[in-house]
């Protein structure tokens, strides 16, 4: 009896806290796999509007065109809705070239599913999306998808 | 017994150093959640047939001016409004399809003066170049909302599921595909096909 009494010693030992930096990296591990880097930023301004009827979209075959009033550092460019695609403001006549730029990078199974990914600002002129629209339509990529925020049902 | 065992290494700054990389991949996630409204702008057409005469009874006019404001077959109507009259009007039958037909499935009030059947019932959509996007996507939702109100009454009725749980399980096997559930699902998109047609705003 004594002899374990003098073993355990007098002060309590402390908790390992070996196993705490296992648990951390788990939780590391994860963000880091869900991580998504922004890899272009905006420059137009992009509050999305809500809708209901939402599906998910398809993110492997997606092409983003960006459109709204310039944001705050570019406001030398006056405040009409501008189309942003990649990194740079760009005219209706680009949009083609970006279209099939674009398709050229799909692997060969996605090229005919192409979805372009409408992000414009609620505050933007409807006309704006109606010349994108049509360009697109010329270059025969006929499925669009209004990127949009969930809305709360009331 | 003096003998102690070997110290170990302190690990204690290893969870520093990790909480670290944690708290800077904590603010830098953001989880993708792209959503949206999916829909198809029709081909070009520039072939010079004359296009087929639509009486107006089949046509759901939807006018958005510039100050926001609708006008559906030629009256002023509040948004929270359009998706119920446009309910109302796919689901008329009032008449017969192209192939003589009467609609056994609408449940509409079959009023001659409104569309004859799904398959004419056309949504003409047309806005103003200063309408807002905003404005503009809450008219499509609603009239997306009213198609899928009554394909999802149908597939409940015709099959006891859900149409979107069918969507859903087709986006699930799309690599294998399960040929009697695309005909289903293409069953319940043929009663009440979206024709939605949009006019090009005037060049002001």
């Amino acid at each position: 009896m004594s002899k374990f009494k003098k073993k355990k010693g007098g002060d309590l030992p402390a908790i390992s806290t070996a196993s705490l930096p296992d648990i951390v990296f788990m939780l590391l591990f994860f963000f880091m796999v869900a991580t998504v880097m922004r890899d272009n930023s905006t420059m137009v301004e992009n509050v999305l509007p809500n809708a209901t009827e939402i599906e998910k979209l398809k993110k492997d075959r997606t092409m983003f065109i960006y459109a709204g009033k310039p944001s705050e550092q570019y406001k030398n460019l006056g405040t009409e809705g501008r189309i942003q695609i990649n990194d740079a403001f760009v005219n209706l006549d680009a949009i083609q070239p970006a279209v099939f730029e674009y398709i050229a990078t799909l692997p060969e199974e996605l090229k005919d599913r192409v979805v372009v990914g409408l992000k414009v600002d609620e505050n933007t002129n409807a006309g704006i999306v109606s010349d994108v629209k049509q360009e697109l339509r010329e270059a025969n990529a006929l499925k669009i998808m209004y990127v949009t925020g969930q809305k709360k049902e009331e | 017994m003096a003998k102690r065992a070997a110290p170990e290494v302190n690990a204690g700054s290893m969870a520093d150093i990790a909480f670290l990389l944690l708290i800077f991949f904590l603010v830098t996630t953001t989880i993708e959640k792209d959503k949206g409204i999916l829909r198809s702008l029709p081909p070009i057409d520039d072939s010079q047939t004359e296009p087929p005469i639509i009486k107006q009874k089949n046509l759901f006019t939807i006018l958005v001016n510039r100050d926001d404001r609708l006008l559906v077959e030629e009256e002023e109507m509040d948004i929270k409004d359009l998706r119920q009259a446009a309910i109302e009007f796919l689901d008329n039958g009032g008449g017969v399809n192209p192939e003589g037909e009467s609609c056994d499935y609408c449940r509409g009030k079959k009023d001659p003066e409104s569309s004859d059947h799904p398959d004419k019932a056309i949504i003409t959509l047309k806005h103003d170049r200063e309408t807002t996007y905003g404005r503009y996507i809450e008219v499509q939702n609603e009239l997306v909302a009213a198609y899928n109100f009554l394909r999802e009454r149908e597939a409940q009725r015709i099959f006891n599921r859900s149409f979107a749980s069918m969507l859903e399980e087709k986006e699930k096997n799309q690599f294998n595909k399960d040929e009697k559930l695309n005909a289903n699902i293409q069953r319940i998109k043929d009663m009440y096909p979206m024709k939605l047609s949009e006019a090009e705003p005037d060049k002001s």
